[in-house]
């Protein structure tokens, strides 16, 4: 893994093109009321994460306030101003994952990986998070990791499931 | 219109009418605290909560609208006790320094505590961070905000700034500019409207009262203290008169109980900037209409909140500004140069202080091109509102002061001056002065007022045809003078599009930071009167209408400044002294490194009293541990006590919300 485009922020040419894909797409939704959350959802994806220079840039082109743009970013958890690792792991803490052992999930993983609750470890492998209810109750404890969710999840499980990536 | 019974009182009221408002209108108040009629009601705080017969539950009545037939309550048991709950809750996050607070006594939360008939604060635990930021301008202590969003409104919609808007959620929510940036960073422009409409003291102006005591305590100060135009209908407001009474001697006769040497007007600085403005007016149009480069529209440069915004929003455009400082910081530049040199001071041993109805005059103050000879212009400016602080902690029965004048000669004004303080004032006084140096003629209007640009419409305009000019001036005979005025930078940012996109068809513009001009500017007294524009702008007409002179020309002390001192209009002296330049600053304030933090003295003050009572408790818990390890037993029976009152009190709760939400 490249543990050099994880922790720091993309290369010039990199950050260049970015912010070219980021152009394209607020072109995307221009004139559309209300497509602010989209567009930081795909500058996420394409920059990694949301810093000030991308915000400013979304609000000069938006023609948005800057406060706004940083309003709704720090509003939901999924954004982020920090550089994000390869991986995203969020453990449900909803009220079922909650009851059926997801604080120790929590725990257990923040000895493992050494990170705290919104970290990401010094490989830049992983971010670590947790999420309020991801909707797979009847899984319980459930964890996610990007797009794959983790059933039934315990302990002894984790260290595995870790190893996949 | 609809029939609907509110509080078992049939009445009548329009379509489309809120509760609220239709309850108001038949001399039912519901409380509230965040609604703002036709300005804010996005129904945050709950609190004017009513029950409508057939509803699944109460209603917030600053949203919804009246029906016909609907059967309103505003005052049941119900309602009162789940009112009390909520603000109960909103307190139990709310910082408790009520005594130490600038609002204490004027506090709409306070007061509604009151109102509502709360008397103990039953709910504990988690509380927001402490979060104070201090700007040159304005304050932000977000231990006291209750989340209202008033300030978010009147930046966004009103102002059309965006500077402040909800970062955050839950507990971490604040109102701040981007990234909890400083406000002193951000494209703030300093206009304080947030100041006006907050409820509680979380955004505040930043405090110079005691700046200005400690150098009338000095005695090797001379201080020397001048007033806005549109203080003098405004001040009496905290005293209890009427908005829009004129108590310009009052405030005069205020000033030298106070304890200043020299009291002076800015009005004479208002009259000084009209021969300033308008000779570089007529400069403009005469390269204009010679074919020499000239840059049109000029746009008037008294506002320093104004200034801000366009050196954020349209940093290209700067050109457009008049070179003119604004008349309180001109007049500081005479009193430190010229009587200065009349009363053989050192400029040094001067200090100026402004009485201003505006918060950004303290970010104006603080800009570097602000001074002359390495002395500021102005040392100090105070709001409207610390103006009247300062009065009543000085023991002065202001309402029963006799009148007095101001001193001379930087004290004399005249009627063109008064009216700078409202929309349309600064155009119409530099009319007066402007049209009558071209034509030798007066202004050919009733009273002098311009008709089509008085009134608070968001944005005037008229023309003025020029018609047997004075020979110097043929080349403008026939042409028609365009002008237009607007106030707010909502309107500003109309203006400007047009200017930036080169097709403005105007050559004179006027604008003001503040909707409705300095009279309602952000350092005012805050009314709850709802026809306080009308009669604030009615009283400096009054003022106006009521001098000997109403022409900036006809001052006779401005004639001698000039004979004895300036020399001439725009002359060498005056661009020295009286002009200035500005600076590019951009939307994300990248264009500049500076900076309006207010300085780490002032940021420690004002965080004293929380800050204390944070550090006492965190103090007190440390010591509890640090005596932990002593009589265990003593320890665990207290852990029990607490414990069993913390379970009866959330036993009192649960019993509580059962009977809200269940009744």
């Amino acid at each position: 893994m490249n543990t050099e485009s994880a922790t720091n922020t993309c290369p010039v040419s990199e950050r260049e093109n970015a912010f070219e894909q980021i152009a394209n797409v607020i072109d995307l939704y221009k004139g559309k009321e209300g497509s602010l959350i989209q567009v930081l959802h795909l500058s996420q994806k394409i920059y990694g994460f949301l810093p000030l220079e991308v915000q400013e840039f979304i609000a000069n082109e938006m023609d948005i306030p800057l406060a706004t743009v940083s309003g709704v970013v720090s509003f939901y958890s999924f954004f982020s101003t920090e550089p994000r690792g390869e991986h995203t792991i969020r453990v449900c803490m909803g009220t079922a994952c909650y009851v059926r052992g997801g604080k120790k999930i929590v725990e257990h993983l923040q000895t493992h990986l050494g990170v705290d609750l919104g970290g990401t470890t010094t490989d830049g492998k992983f971010t670590f998070e947790i999420a309020r209810c991801i909707g797979a109750c009847a899984l319980a404890p459930a964890m996610m990791i990007d797009d794959t969710v983790y059933k039934q999840v315990n302990i002894n499980k984790i260290g595995r499931i870790l190893e996949k990536y | 219109m609809v029939n609907l019974t509110i509080n078992d009182q049939p009445v009548t009221a329009e379509e489309g009418t809120t509760i609220i408002e239709a309850a108001r209108q038949h001399g039912i108040s519901i409380p509230n605290l965040c609604y703002m009629k036709d300005v804010h009601k996005i129904g945050s705080c709950r609190l004017c909560i009513v029950e409508v017969d057939g509803a699944r539950a109460p209603l917030a009545s600053c949203l919804a609208v009246v029906s016909e037939g609907m059967v309103v309550h505003t005052n049941t048991e119900k309602l009162r006790r789940i009112r009390r709950v909520l603000f109960e809750l909103m307190y139990s996050d709310h910082s408790e320094d009520c005594l130490s607070c600038t609002r204490n006594q004027n506090c709409e939360f306070q007061a509604m505590g009151k109102l509502l008939g709360v008397d103990s604060s039953r709910f504990e635990g988690e509380r927001s961070s402490y979060h104070v930021d201090a700007s040159v301008s304005v304050t932000r202590d977000m231990s006291k905000c209750i989340l209202c969003r008033r300030c978010v409104t009147v930046c966004n919609q009103i102002q059309g700034v965006g500077a402040l808007f909800p970062q955050h959620r839950g507990f971490d929510t604040e109102m701040a500019p981007a990234m909890e940036m400083q406000l002193g960073k951000a494209a703030c422009t300093f206009c304080g409207q947030c100041t006006i409409v907050c409820p509680v003291g979380a955004l505040k102006a930043t405090n110079s009262e005691q700046k200005v005591w400690e150098a009338i305590g000095n005695p090797n100060k001379i201080t020397i203290v001048q007033v806005a135009p549109a203080v003098r209908v405004a001040l009496g407001e905290e005293f209890g008169m009427e908005a829009g009474t004129i108590v310009t001697g009052k405030i005069a006769a205020a000033f030298r109980r106070m304890g200043f040497d020299h009291v002076f007007d800015t009005d004479f600085g208002a009259d000084l900037t009209i021969m300033e403005e308008g000779t570089e007016f007529l400069s403009r149009i005469r390269g204009a209409f010679n074919n020499r480069n000239a840059v049109l529209p000029m746009i008037t440069s008294c506002s320093p909140g104004w200034i801000k915004f366009v050196e954020h929003m349209y940093p290209d455009q700067l050109d457009h500004l008049s070179t003119c400082k604004s008349p309180h910081t001109m007049l500081g530049a005479v009193i430190k140069s010229y009587y200065a040199e009349k009363i053989g001071v050192f400029p040094g041993d001067i200090f100026v202080v402004s009485v201003m109805p505006c918060t950004a005059k303290k970010f104006e103050i603080a800009r570097p091109e602000m001074q002359n000879g390495g002395y500021p212009n102005v040392d100090a400016v105070i709001t409207t509102r610390e103006l009247a602080g300062m009065i009543k902690s000085a023991g002065i029965d202001f309402v029963n002061l006799h009148d007095e004048e101001f001193d001379n000669p930087l004290g004399l004004s005249t009627g063109a001056a008064d009216i700078f303080g409202l929309t349309g004032g600064v155009m119409e006084a530099a009319l007066r002065t402007v049209y009558e140096l071209i034509t030798g003629r007066e202004l050919p209007f009733e009273k002098l007022h311009v008709t089509p640009i008085v009134g608070l419409d968001q944005i005037k305009e008229a023309a003025l045809k020029i018609e047997n000019p004075l020979p110097d001036y043929a080349y403008l005979d026939g042409v028609e003078v365009k002008i237009a005025v607007t106030s707010g930078l909502a309107g500003a940012r109309k203006i400007m599009e047009q200017v930036k996109a080169g097709n403005s068809p105007y050559h004179f513009i006027e604008i003001m930071g503040c909707p409705s001009g300095c009279m309602m500017g952000g350092g005012q007294p805050r009314s709850h009167d709802q026809d306080v524009r009308t009669k604030r702008l009615h009283g400096l007409y009054t003022e106006d209408e009521g001098k000997p002179l109403r022409k900036s020309h006809e001052n006779p002390y401005i004639k001698l400044l000039y004979d004895e001192y300036l020399g001439e209009p725009n002359g060498h002296k005056s661009h020295e002294l009286l002009h200035t330049h500005y600076v590019q600053r951009g939307i994300f304030n990248q264009l500049t490194d500076e900076t309006f933090v207010a300085d780490a003295k002032v940021i420690a003050k004002i965080k004293t009293a929380a800050a204390i009572r944070d550090s006492a408790k965190a103090a007190i818990s440390k010591l509890r541990q640090d005596e932990s390890a002593s009589p265990k037993v003593f320890e665990l029976e207290s852990e029990n006590r607490r414990l069993k009152t913390e379970l009866a009190d959330a036993l009192e709760t649960v019993d509580i919300l059962k009977s809200v939400f269940n009744k």
